[in-house]
């Protein structure tokens, strides 16, 4: 008999798989069940978009690209940042095109943080944010968030959470899977406690875009944070494009140029022809994105207001495509509640505990999908609940 | 924009009560935003879409240019309204360019098109020349594609 586990790594060996992949296996098993488990948009990818990257194909664009991403994509993200972010940032030096910004933080993290060295994130968030710390050999400590504050980080429990060891913060608002935001007052706290502790910020915004009430704010636009932070974006969720695999980071030259070095020898450059469908989408993809935001936007008032007639309470999320209601009433917890409900009424939603142990009592419930998918949907919810 | 006309120019099949239930309106509510829309000329009525080339009907549609000559008092607008009221007539526009109308034409086939045009168009007061063009094949209908984008099978139904 062999024992495989002999060969793999310590580290990733006792990494916890996802809970997510877990609730994935079941489902598969209910082929008919409707799904609000979708983490990406259900929009298929623009025309005009995958229109630019057939045409790069057709003029044989099939090449490496320069590490840091094509100059063209560099200078269009460039000009949409300073337009929809107030942010500016040099794209010769400041900025790295990745495949994804799953690549971006992993490397962000590689290049910044030593072993053993300890990172703050809020939860619940991205199922990827604590094992990319623990990747890098990186120690990554929680900061809860809670419904009451609708799922914004607040400041006082970041403060309680730091201990010297800690070099860095991750922050990601607007939040997957609680729709939650944090407002400029807030923001101006974290970043007063970020340069007062000497914190660099990982700021992973791929959701700002969708935000329905006010405006984002980038962290990065607060003033002293820009020096300290690695701005992180792509294309996958404001413009449906989330098989391109194309996301980018902003910051400092050093840091760029530090993370460029595990780029280079990682991954090389992302897919060019994904870089070619950015650079439309950078340049002429306002009304695209507006189309699908207004589309998202009158079903989550939908869902949210099901949602709380049926007896789950749930805050209204200020952005993304996801719910988060409370199902701590129905006396199930996170994990039995999907799971019964996926059994007894075919509805797949994923359990909080999934995004963190701060999401118990709460279910992700994704609105990115038909109105009447949703509307049949919350008439299964509303059975089960009623029976339980 | 009125809400319910927002939840409308999406383009899914939602009845009053449906649009009702998601906008959190009641249905006599929907119903009367309905009214007021139809009142004010904006909503013009239901129709279904159909795929030219497969409705079965074998109908023909074409496209006619006209040219008029426009009055002192009113100028295009009432040769182009007298136009319109044709049965036969499905859409009628004035166009910048090179001719006046522009009217998209549905007949039975080629030759009650033809005779619309000889007869009816070509013949009222203030018509001065007709080009009419026959429509072959269609590729997209108000704003529909024939080929859908298909869901893609290997799309996970859970994903992060």
């Amino acid at each position: 008999m062999s024992d495989m586990s002999r060969f793999i790594a310590r580290h990733v060996r006792d990494l916890p798989k996802s809970g997510i992949r877990e609730f994935f296996s079941i489902v598969e098993k209910n082929p008919n069940a409707i799904s609000l488990g979708v983490g990406e948009p259900d929009f298929v990818t623009p025309w005009a978009f995958r229109e630019a990257a057939i045409f790069a194909l057709e003029r044989g664009k099939t090449s490496y690209t320069n590490n840091l991403g094509l100059i063209h994509l560099r200078k269009a993200i460039s000009k949409y940042l300073e337009k929809n972010f107030s942010l500016s940032y040099n794209p010769e030096n400041e900025m790295l095109v990745t495949v994804g910004v799953s690549e971006a933080l992993d490397i962000a993290i590689r290049a910044t943080l030593n072993p053993g060295e300890k990172l703050l994130y809020h939860e619940p968030c991205f199922v990827s944010y604590n094992p990319s710390a623990k990747l890098a050999h990186a120690e990554a400590v929680p900061v809860p968030t809670s419904s009451q504050d609708e799922f914004a980080l607040n400041p006082d429990a970041l403060a309680a959470a730091w201990t010297p060891e800690c070099k860095a913060l991750l922050l990601s608002f607007p939040t997957n899977p609680t729709g939650g935001v944090v407002n400029r007052e807030k923001l101006e706290r974290i970043a007063k406690f970020a340069i007062e502790k000497d914190l660099i910020v990982y700021s992973d915004e791929i959701y700002a875009e969708l935000t329905y009430e006010g405006n984002h704010v980038s962290l990065a636009s607060i003033p002293g944070m820009k020096e300290r932070t690695i701005f992180l974006h792509g294309v996958s969720k404001a413009f449906a494009m989330t098989g391109f695999r194309l996301g980018y980071a902003c910051g400092p030259k050093e840091l760029i140029d530090a993370m460029l070095k595990v780029h280079q020898y990682a991954m090389m450059c992302a897919p060019i022809l994904s870089q070619e469908a950015a650079i439309e989408a950078f340049l002429h993809g306002e009304g695209e994105v507006k189309r699908m935001r207004d589309a998202y936007r009158r079903r989550r008032d939908y869902i949210v207001r099901r949602f709380n007639e049926i007896g789950l309470p749930c805050h209204l999320p200020k952005a993304t495509f996801y719910a988060f209601p409370c199902i701590q009433q129905t006396g199930l917890d996170s994990h039995e509640f999907a799971l019964k409900l996926l059994q007894q009424q075919q509805v797949a939603m994923v359990p909080g505990t999934a995004f963190g142990a701060s999401g118990a009592g709460f279910i992700r419930a994704s609105f990115s999908t038909s109105y009447e998918r949703i509307v049949e949907a919350c008439s299964r919810i509303e059975r089960f609940v009623g029976s339980l | 924009m009125s809400r319910v006309l927002e939840l409308l120019l999406e383009g899914q099949a939602l009845d009053s009560a449906q649009m009702a239930e998601i906008l959190g309106m009641n249905v006599s509510e929907v119903e009367a935003e309905l009214e007021t829309l139809k009142q004010e000329n904006i909503f013009l009525g239901w129709r279904p879409v159909l795929q030219p080339n497969a409705s079965g009907d074998n109908q023909v549609r074409a496209l006619i240019e006209v040219k008029i000559t426009p009055e002192r008092e009113g100028g295009f607008d009432r040769i182009a309204e007298r136009i319109a009221k044709f049965s036969e007539v499905e859409t009628c526009y004035l166009m910048s360019g090179a001719y006046d109308l522009l009217l998209v034409v549905r007949g039975d086939n080629l030759q009650s098109v033809a005779r619309f045009v000889s007869v009816r168009l070509a013949s009222i007061n203030g018509v001065l020349s007709t080009a009419t063009h026959f429509m072959l094949c269609a590729y997209k209908e108000q704003g529909f594609l024939f080929e859908r984008d298909q869901r893609d099978p290997d799309k996970p139904s859970v994903s992060p």
